[in-house]
């Protein structure tokens, strides 16, 4: 079989840390290889190597029989390695040709020849089968689009290999369709992808072969058509995990935690009301931009809201910033942890007492340093938080252990209501589990969760009710049993209505 | 205790202390000394060392709120300015108003104060980008100033005052540099003992994670500007003493002595690293400079080229290493 990358025996080693170590495998041209692995497994270090980010203590790869040694992403671009990073490169302010052409425009007598950009960007995304518009910039367009266009512009410059780095983690059910379809298209022009995701369900439908690494090492490369989907996570892991989910028994009690009433952030919405007891569970779905993250914004005071009041234990308490809702037991693990939930270049133990260091004062005044260090390294220990010390930089943990740090940080200030944005957004299977493991002890002791999540089958099995938005107003809220299923999630989610449902 | 300290200096090998930006300006402080010490012979004497230290408390004392404001990601460019006004305010106070000298330095630094509190409201509540407020506030005060003094000095202050800024104690330490010892003692208790330190440093590395965690983030952006005016202020009162006299031209171009101190010690001008231990080295460092190249004999016009280049250098280090 035509390999057209050969990994050979790549090392690489930082500073404390072996992120890869002796690990070889073959890209065959012309295929969709999926790699997959928990977080800290390696995978982005390997996809820095071949695309010139990092360089490789001791291996070599090989691109089309030949050795290579980029020494930046250009170079490797130029070879016709490129990547497509979660954060795009593109330029907010251009529109998708100036972006697709950046950096080397067709130029006729020393202006540029936009007549002549326009064209080929126009054939090349009709190839694609998207439709663009090519006159916004780019900051205008969805998130798929944009996308698109990044794609666009890798497959112009070269189309050999093609990296994707957790294309649809940003992604709506549509977009991740269309995006298939376009890699399927791409596959048909010969282009050789390495896809990674998270997402088990995604290597089968889209995959050829799938690469496993886990802890820096090569686990397996397999076809994918002999591969179930117990066995990808048992490679991934290491063993046999059980259920994706933990058991989940319910058994909140009658008292109302919280009630949320007639929350409105501006004339357009309609009034938001809903109740959470006391160890319950609600989960909150719905289509992305239904509404989900913008009303628990709203709640915690993040965003200006027209009207809202807030019932804690049925007192009723005023929350008009973040800061209110910290002092009222009502915290917020948002959507994005990089840019709202850490302060990356930070240490762990930093974070994770930001919000509780008033708890811990001496005289009134002075931060106590030891009960700090001792909190923080019991929450580091009841998380399972893997870092090498509570000094190390959040910003050199893995996606699973900066989600942990997170909600360490808000366990720590003994918060009632907790609100998960997403709370398992790209990290992997055993830390997923983890997590959801915590929130089933949180809700023991009698802690209130707000969980918003667009994986449905989390929604299914770590709710105790769930609350279905559309178009920034609820839609339904159904007690969570057997009669509850996907489709009935998405008949809400999609604007079905109550009285419909019989039919 | 002691234990404690070498088994942390075990711990941290030689190559982590390197990573501190400080350390490299220490290491350039060092080498400089010791060049100045042999080609120059009045450098390494006690009498010229303790000039240096008097030479800079003005600098180093504004460095101070400078370096509050960089670690929120901000800058404050109304510092040279305000300290003109509370220096002429304090003038003004004692001359012209008969207040008794000690109210009269309240009433100085409460005018600090006051512009620290208007440009962090400002940035804070506003919105507004803080080297546009900044910018605008280095015409305010040094505009008020100018009006109330018609643009002459201010004198006749009572001579006991002139302690501030002549005096010495224990016979060698001058009043100037005590009063810099204790506003960076001040300075160091804050950023690293204080709840209010630790937001400081996490506003300048993400301010909406500090905030969305339920940290008041308006509120402590003001306090770092109420800060930079207060010590902005507290120079203006050791001026005023050295010269005894409210200059309303005082501290023009003192806005850039400072953050270059900052910088030079290692702060991240873009925010949420730094330490006041490297803003004393920092502004140390460009004392010895000038200091040492004055003793050369070397024309204040050169000087301020070479001052340009060794702030490029070390920049240029901190950044090469941020990658």
């Amino acid at each position: 079989m035509d390999n057209i990358l050969e990994i050979k025996n790549v090392t690489k080693e930082f500073p404390g840390v072996l992120a890869l170590d002796n690990v070889s495998f073959n890209i065959r041209r012309g295929e969709v290889h999926v790699l997959i692995g928990e977080n800290g497994a390696g995978k982005s270090t390997l996809m820095k190597i071949l695309s010139g980010v990092y360089q490789a203590n001791s291996g070599k790869v090989l691109l089309n029989g030949d050795e290579i040694d980029f020494s930046n992403p250009k170079e490797a671009q130029l070879a016709g390695i490129s990547i497509i990073y979660q954060e795009f490169s593109l330029i907010p302010y251009l529109n998708a040709v100036e972006n697709i052409f950046l950096g080397r425009e067709y130029k006729k007598n020393g202006v540029l020849d936009k007549k002549r950009m326009t064209e080929e960007a126009k054939d090349l995304l009709d190839t694609f089968e998207v439709e663009i518009d090519l006159e916004k910039s780019v900051n205008q367009l969805s998130v798929a689009e944009q996308q698109f266009i990044e794609i666009a512009k890798a497959v112009s410059i070269n189309d050999n290999v093609l990296i994707l780095d957790e294309p649809t983690a940003t992604l709506t059910n549509q977009e991740t369709e269309i995006l298939f379809n376009l890699i399927r298209n791409l596959k048909e022009k010969g282009v050789t992808m390495i896809f990674i995701s998270h997402h088990l369900e995604e290597a089968f439908e889209i995959g050829d072969r799938l690469t496993c690494l886990r802890d820096g090492k090569w686990v397996g490369t397999e076809n994918i058509s002999d591969l179930s989907e117990k066995k990808i996570i048992k490679m991934m892991v290491g063993r046999d995990i059980g259920d994706t989910f933990p058991d989940r028994e319910g058994k909140y009690q009658k008292e109302i935690m919280i009630e949320v009433n007639d929350l409105k952030r501006n004339e357009k919405e309609e009034f938001i009301n809903f109740k959470v007891r006391k160890g319950e569970i609600l989960g909150v779905a719905g289509l992305v931009g239904s509404g989900r993250t913008e009303m628990a914004r709203a709640l915690i005071g993040a965003d200006k809201v027209l009207s809202k009041e807030i019932y804690i234990n049925g007192k009723k308490v005023e929350i008009n910033s973040p800061s209110d809702a910290l002092d009222n037991g009502i915290g917020l693990i948002p959507e994005n942890r990089k840019s709202q939930g850490l302060i990356l270049g930070l240490s762990v133990k930093d974070n994770i007492s930001i919000n509780s260091l008033d708890k811990i004062l001496k005289s009134n005044l002075f931060i106590n340093k030891k009960e700090e260090k001792k909190r923080s390294q019991k929450l580091v220990e009841d998380l399972n938080i893997k870092t090498p010390s509570l000094k190390q930089t959040v910003k050199n943990l893995s996606g699973g252990n900066q989600q942990k740090v997170v909600l360490a940080k808000w366990l720590g200030t003994d918060s009632n209501v907790l609100i998960f944005d997403e709370p398992t957004r790209g990290i992997d299977v055993g830390a997923k589990l983890e997590i959801y493991k915590l929130m089933n002890e949180l809700v023991d002791m009698g802690i209130s969760i707000i969980m918003i999540s667009s994986e449905l089958p989390e929604v299914l099995a770590i709710s105790d009710r769930i609350m279905i938005m559309h178009k920034n107003k609820i839609n339904a809220v159904l007690d969570n049993n057997e009669d509850v299923d996907q489709e009935t999630i998405m008949y809400y989610a999609t604007g079905g209505e109550q009285y419909d449902r019989a039919t | 205790m002691t234990g404690q300290l070498s088994d942390k200096i075990k711990n941290n090998n030689f190559k982590e202390l390197l990573k501190k930006p400080e350390v490299l300006t220490f290491a350039g402080l060092i080498l400089l000394s010791l060049f100045m010490s042999i080609f120059t012979d009045t450098f390494l004497t006690g009498r010229n060392l303790v000039n240096v230290a008097r030479q800079i408390s003005i600098n180093g004392i504004i460095a101070v709120g400078m370096t509050f404001v960089i670690l929120t990601a901000g800058i404050d460019l109304s510092v040279g300015s305000v300290m003109a006004f509370s220096g002429t305010m304090l003038a003004a106070g004692m001359a012209d108003w008969g207040l008794h000298p000690v109210l009269a330095i309240f009433f100085a630094l409460l005018v600090g104060g006051l512009f620290g509190l208007i440009n962090g409201t400002l940035i804070s509540y506003a919105n507004m980008p803080p080297i546009i407020v900044t910018l605008a506030m280095m015409e305010v005060p040094r505009g008020l100033a100018l009006l109330y003094t018609g643009g002459y000095p201010l004198s006749g202050l009572p001579s006991s005052f002139s302690v501030l800024g002549r005096g010495y104690v224990f016979g060698f330490l001058p009043v100037p540099v005590l009063i810099m010892a204790v506003v960076y003692l001040i300075a160091y208790i804050l950023l690293t003992q204080l709840p209010f330190g630790r937001y400081i440093y996490a506003i300048g590395g993400n301010e909406e994670a500090v905030r969305l965690s339920g940290i008041k983030v308006k509120k402590y952006k003001i306090f770092a500007y109420v800060i930079s005016g207060l010590t902005a202020a507290t120079s203006g009162i050791v001026i005023t003493s050295r010269l005894m006299s409210g200059q309303p031209m005082a501290g023009t171009g003192f806005e850039l002595d400072a953050i270059a101190a900052v910088v030079l010690g290692g702060t991240d001008i873009a925010g949420g690293r730094g330490s006041i231990i490297g803003t004393i080295i920092g502004a140390f460092t460009l004392g010895v400079l000038t200091n040492g190249l004055n003793l050369l004999g070397v024309s204040p016009y050169v000087q301020r080229v070479f001052k340009g280049l060794i702030i490029l250098l070390a920049i240029y280090f901190s950044s090469k290493k941020k990658k």
